[in-house]
């Protein structure tokens, strides 16, 4: 196999409170190839936008980012200078926000900021710029796409400008692309469009995709790989068919519970939900994190919790099988 | 926007013309404006005839109409003190006030944008206290006594400025700290409220993002959203910086509109303190019309709707 | 606090400490309000208490003894703080001076807090014609200059301490009225008040008991920043001659009357300014201070 164009390992992330060093990113693992599609579920709070902020080198001067190694297509970006990063960050690997309504500046024209990401990277006229802006609007599937150019954001809907997004992160063909659930803020309809695209041109691109969701439906469809997040740590990762086929954390299966899936839910049957609420994250956080809400949780959940790994398909539990054929779930 | 310039200049009208009634009836205040004109010693046949000569006699309404109409084609009387229309005489005042206002709102704006700035990029640090301490007592500071010191110090001890008078630009620099320390905290919060709110923007972040470095990020993507509001207090601090520099001319004896004011309302000179109140209050009226219209034209939000 | 996972309640972590105890540890914390509540209380107390702690007359004249020196630059305990032009122990016009100054902003910022809260809440509750009007008023009277408009009354009406006290009150609203309008839109839209609409309670009532509660801190904020503007106007107003009169020991005028021996005494400017300029210091930092501590983002 190959080098993976990025992999991390054991990122950590703290944030230091009133109250105690907050650990919100605790020992994080993965890869991810060129082409493929990883996606990241889990629970608001959980730690995944704080993640993709860390890859990106986006994060607040107060979160303290900690990592044994975070490489990008062979550089190290743990130690990478602001400089570097500012090369790397647009150019090759782009990101695109939750938040259409507010992530375009409301001063500048949409093609004077589709534009600046080119210009800022490539030694282009601005009329190539230009260009290269009005053939990116009409990829993402906007019509009259020269028009739109001279529109200021707030004239735009929030499809519109999510799709403007994603153009701009595409302006210089980036090998990663990071989108940090693109959809929550927008209509239904709309979302399924917006991820299909993204989903399409990373296919037609060769781009490595991180998507960040909780929407396991979408998951299901687009991704390669799938990474669960619960509480700062990555529960289980692996490829989307172990993860739908064979849930081995509890929490996944939790998850899994709380979504119908065509062929796999019942008709008729109850969904799940998954009673409790997150611990604190503040100060030395021991043993496993979901042991609160864990309905197998015994006495050792307190301690070292083994990585088990088969393959690509890795969980963290004290059950050498997650107690994948308990009875006391059947029965839910 | 047409119709929003149209809409805001009624409405400056409207608010001029009010102001011009409530000025003229101030000075009704006493009851009987010529009995106040002719002094405590005046026998009653003088007022009477001062009463006869100013038309003091007839309805208010009336003389207001007369002054309104005449004010118009910018004529406000004649000053009982100085003899001299009015008109003339607060123009030949105004070139003074004007220079100071000017000069008081470019240094307030030259010393409050950068350190709001500077304050907003490193929250606590040093200089962020610094410069909230600057402007915490620029609001508790007592223009006259902070002119007063200056003159102490600047004028008298060291000998660099002279202490008071027109005569050179020179003459101009300590008034135009005091009248400028005067404008510049309320800038400065502004300032530094509005980059730290547009520097946790998303679209800041979208900016980094993309690879743009530090000073385009703060100068391109966060100063040009966050100077907007700036950009209309600064209109309206001149406008009452205008209406303030009675204090500041009348500590430098600086022959301006502003100490004509203070002299003919020591004075009693009602047709000149009437004009005066009416032109302070139409500067402050055009300077916060035309901050809410250059306020339109600088966010796009604004302009196009 | 506490660390997750030596016990598993998580009791503690969801009793946190009450709004309370928050408010109480905010206060307490925040250095401004605490300097500035503390300087103000010493100096009202000085304001109150000055028939008793001045050690002499404030208007008691003495041509044997004009424009001694503090003790710090060479004179004498008889006069802590020196004697001005006409003899008067100036450490017992400053205290008394206290009280003018103090009494002008507490009954400035009280009238016009009266006039600008009732036009801000009737515009922010009532809306529509109302507003309209309560914004026209506000504009003209923002439109009027404060100094020029106060000293040209006073002069009409003559400079007591109740004209210029009633002058002050009638011209400082403004920022009362901006204010509140604002806090009780924001208010009024709120679920609890239309809530008290539904089950039908009567307009006095929801002013009242729904909306006067939720906008008290912003109109708190509002009284102290007004009564340290109106405290700053009087002493202008009478530095330019045109407020309160001589021979009433006020700090403005003590300012003007030294003006003229600053080349050789500034001492006689110096310390009525500084008092001042502490005074209005102390309450705007308290001012700012309770804005810090009520506002809703530290609320959470």
């Amino acid at each position: 196999m190959t080098e993976p164009l990025l992999s991390v390992r054991n990122l950590r992330l703290d944030i230091p409170t009133g109250s105690g060093t907050l650990h919100a990113v605790r020992g994080i693992d993965f890869d991810l190839n060129r082409g493929e599609t990883l996606c990241i579920v889990g629970e608001s709070g959980s730690g995944k936008s704080l993640t993709s902020l860390a890859l990106m080198g986006l994060l607040g001067k107060s979160i303290k980012r900690n990592a044994d190694r975070m490489t990008f297509d062979g550089t190290e970006l743990t130690t990478a200078s602001q400089g570097q990063m500012r090369k790397l960050r647009g150019a090759r690997m782009a990101m695109i926000f939750q938040e259409p309504m507010t992530s375009l500046n409301p001063a500048y024209t949409i093609g004077d900021q589709l534009a600046e990401a080119l210009l800022l990277h490539r030694k282009v006229s601005r009329q190539q710029a230009r260009a290269r802006a009005i053939e990116l609007l009409e990829k993402v599937g906007i019509t009259a796409a020269e028009s739109r150019l001279s529109q200021y954001p707030h004239q735009l809907s929030g499809g519109l400008r999510q799709r403007v997004m994603i153009a701009m992160a595409l302006m210089c063909e980036p090998e990663l692309i990071i989108a940090d659930e693109p959809t929550t803020a927008l209509d239904v309809t709309i979302q399924a469009q917006i991820l299909r695209l993204l989903h399409d041109l990373g296919r037609e691109m060769n781009m490595a995709v991180i998507l960040i969701t909780h929407d396991l439906g979408v998951v299901a469809r687009v991704a390669d790989k799938v990474a669960v997040m619960y509480a700062g740590e990555l529960v289980e990762t692996g490829p989307v068919g172990d993860i739908f086929g064979a849930p081995s954390h509890p929490y996944t299966r939790g998850l899994l519970r709380c979504i119908p899936l065509p062929g796999k839910t019942d008709r008729g049957a109850k969904l799940g939900t998954i009673p409790g609420i997150v611990p604190s994250l503040v100060g030395e956080v021991e043993g496993c994190v979901f042991r609160t809400r864990c309905p197998y949780a015994v006495a050792e959940c307190r301690g070292e919790i083994p990585k088990r790994e088969d393959g690509s398909h890795a969980f963290r539990c004290i059950f050498p099988d997650g107690k994948r054929h308990s009875e006391k779930e059947l029965t839910v | 926007m047409l119709q929003f310039i149209l809409k805001r200049l009624g409405l400056a009208l409207l608010v001029a013309f009010t102001v011009s009634f409530i000025s003229f009836s101030l000075l009704f205040l006493s009851g009987d404006p010529a009995a106040a004109l002719a002094g405590e010693t005046a026998s009653g046949e003088d007022i009477e005839a001062l009463r006869r000569l100013y038309g003091f006699d007839r309805p208010m309404l009336v003389q207001y109409g007369e002054w309104l109409f005449s004010a118009l084609q910018g004529d406000f009387g004649e000053s009982y003190y100085f003899r001299l229309p009015v008109a003339s005489l607060i123009a030949d005042r105004l070139s003074v006030t004007m220079t100071l206002g000017v000069c008081g709102i470019i240094f307030a704006l030259l010393t409050a944008v950068p350190l709001g700035v500077i304050a907003a990029i490193r929250p606590n640090s040093i200089i962020d206290r610094v410069a909230l301490f600057i402007s915490v007592a620029g609001q508790a500071m007592p223009s006259f006594w902070f002119g007063l010191i200056l003159i102490v110090v600047f004028a008298i001890q060291l000998g660099w400025l002279p202490p008071s008078g027109t005569e050179t630009w020179r003459h101009f620099i300590l008034p135009t700290i005091v009248l400028g320390y005067y404008a510049m905290p309320a800038i400065m919060r502004l300032t530094r409220a509005g980059m730290l709110d547009v520097l946790n923007s998303d679209y800041i972040r979208t900016a980094r993002a993309k690879g743009a470095n530090e000073t385009r990020v703060l100068f391109r993507h966060a100063l040009r959203n966050a100077i907007i509001p700036v950009v209309s207090l600064a209109a309206v601090q001149m406008g009452f910086m205008l209406g303030g520099s009675i204090v500041v001319e009348s500590i430098f004896a600086l022959h301006g509109a502003g100490y004509l004011a203070w002299e003919s309302i020591a004075r009693n000179d009602l047709p000149t303190v009437q004009a005066l109140i009416l032109i302070f209050s139409m500067f402050y009226i055009v300077f916060t019309f035309l901050a809410d219209v250059l306020n339109a034209w600088l966010d796009p939000r604004m302009r196009s709707s | 606090m506490i660390t997750a996972g030596t016990h598993d309640s998580l009791l503690d972590e969801i009793t946190g400490p009450t709004p309370g105890q928050m408010l109480r540890k905010r206060v307490f914390g925040h250095q401004g309000l605490l300097i500035g509540a503390v300087v103000l209380i010493i100096l009202t107390i000085i304001a109150i208490l000055a028939p008793w702690i001045a050690p002499h007359d404030p208007y008691a004249q003495s041509l044997m003894t004009r424009m001694e020196p503090p003790v710090f630059m060479g004179g004498t305990w008889e006069h802590p703080l020196g004697t001005d032009h006409l003899g008067r122990d100036y450490l017992s016009r400053l205290i008394y001076g206290a009280r003018i100054s103090l009494l002008i902003g507490a009954v400035a910022a009280l009238i016009s807090g009266v006039i600008g809260t009732a036009m801000g809440i009737a515009a922010g509750y009532f809306g529509g014609k109302v507003d309209a009007v309560v914004t026209f008023l506000i504009n003209v009277r923002l439109a009027m200059p404060v100094v020029l408009v106060a000293l040209a009354v006073v002069a009409i009406l003559g400079g007591s301490l109740q004209v210029v006290i009633m002058v002050l009150g009638l011209l400082l609203w403004d920022r009362f009225a901006v204010v509140m309008r604002a806090s009780t839109m924001q208010v009024r839209r709120r679920e609890y008040v239309a809530a008290a609409q539904v089950i039908g309670a009567s307009t006095p009532r929801i002013l009242l008991s729904e909306i006067m509660p939720n906008i008290a801190n912003n109109l708190i904020v509002v009284v102290t920043l007004e009564m340290a503007h109106a405290i700053l106007l009087e002493a202008a107003l009478s530095f330019l001659g045109l407020g309160v009169q001589p021979p009433t020991p006020s700090w403005g005028l003590m300012v003007s009357e030294g003006k003229n021996m600053m080349l050789f005494e500034p001492w006689l400017v110096l310390i009525p300014g500084a008092v001042l300029f502490v005074l209005v210091l102390a309450i705007n930092l308290m001012g700012d201070g309770l804005r810090d501590v009520t506002a809703p983002e530290n609320r959470s």
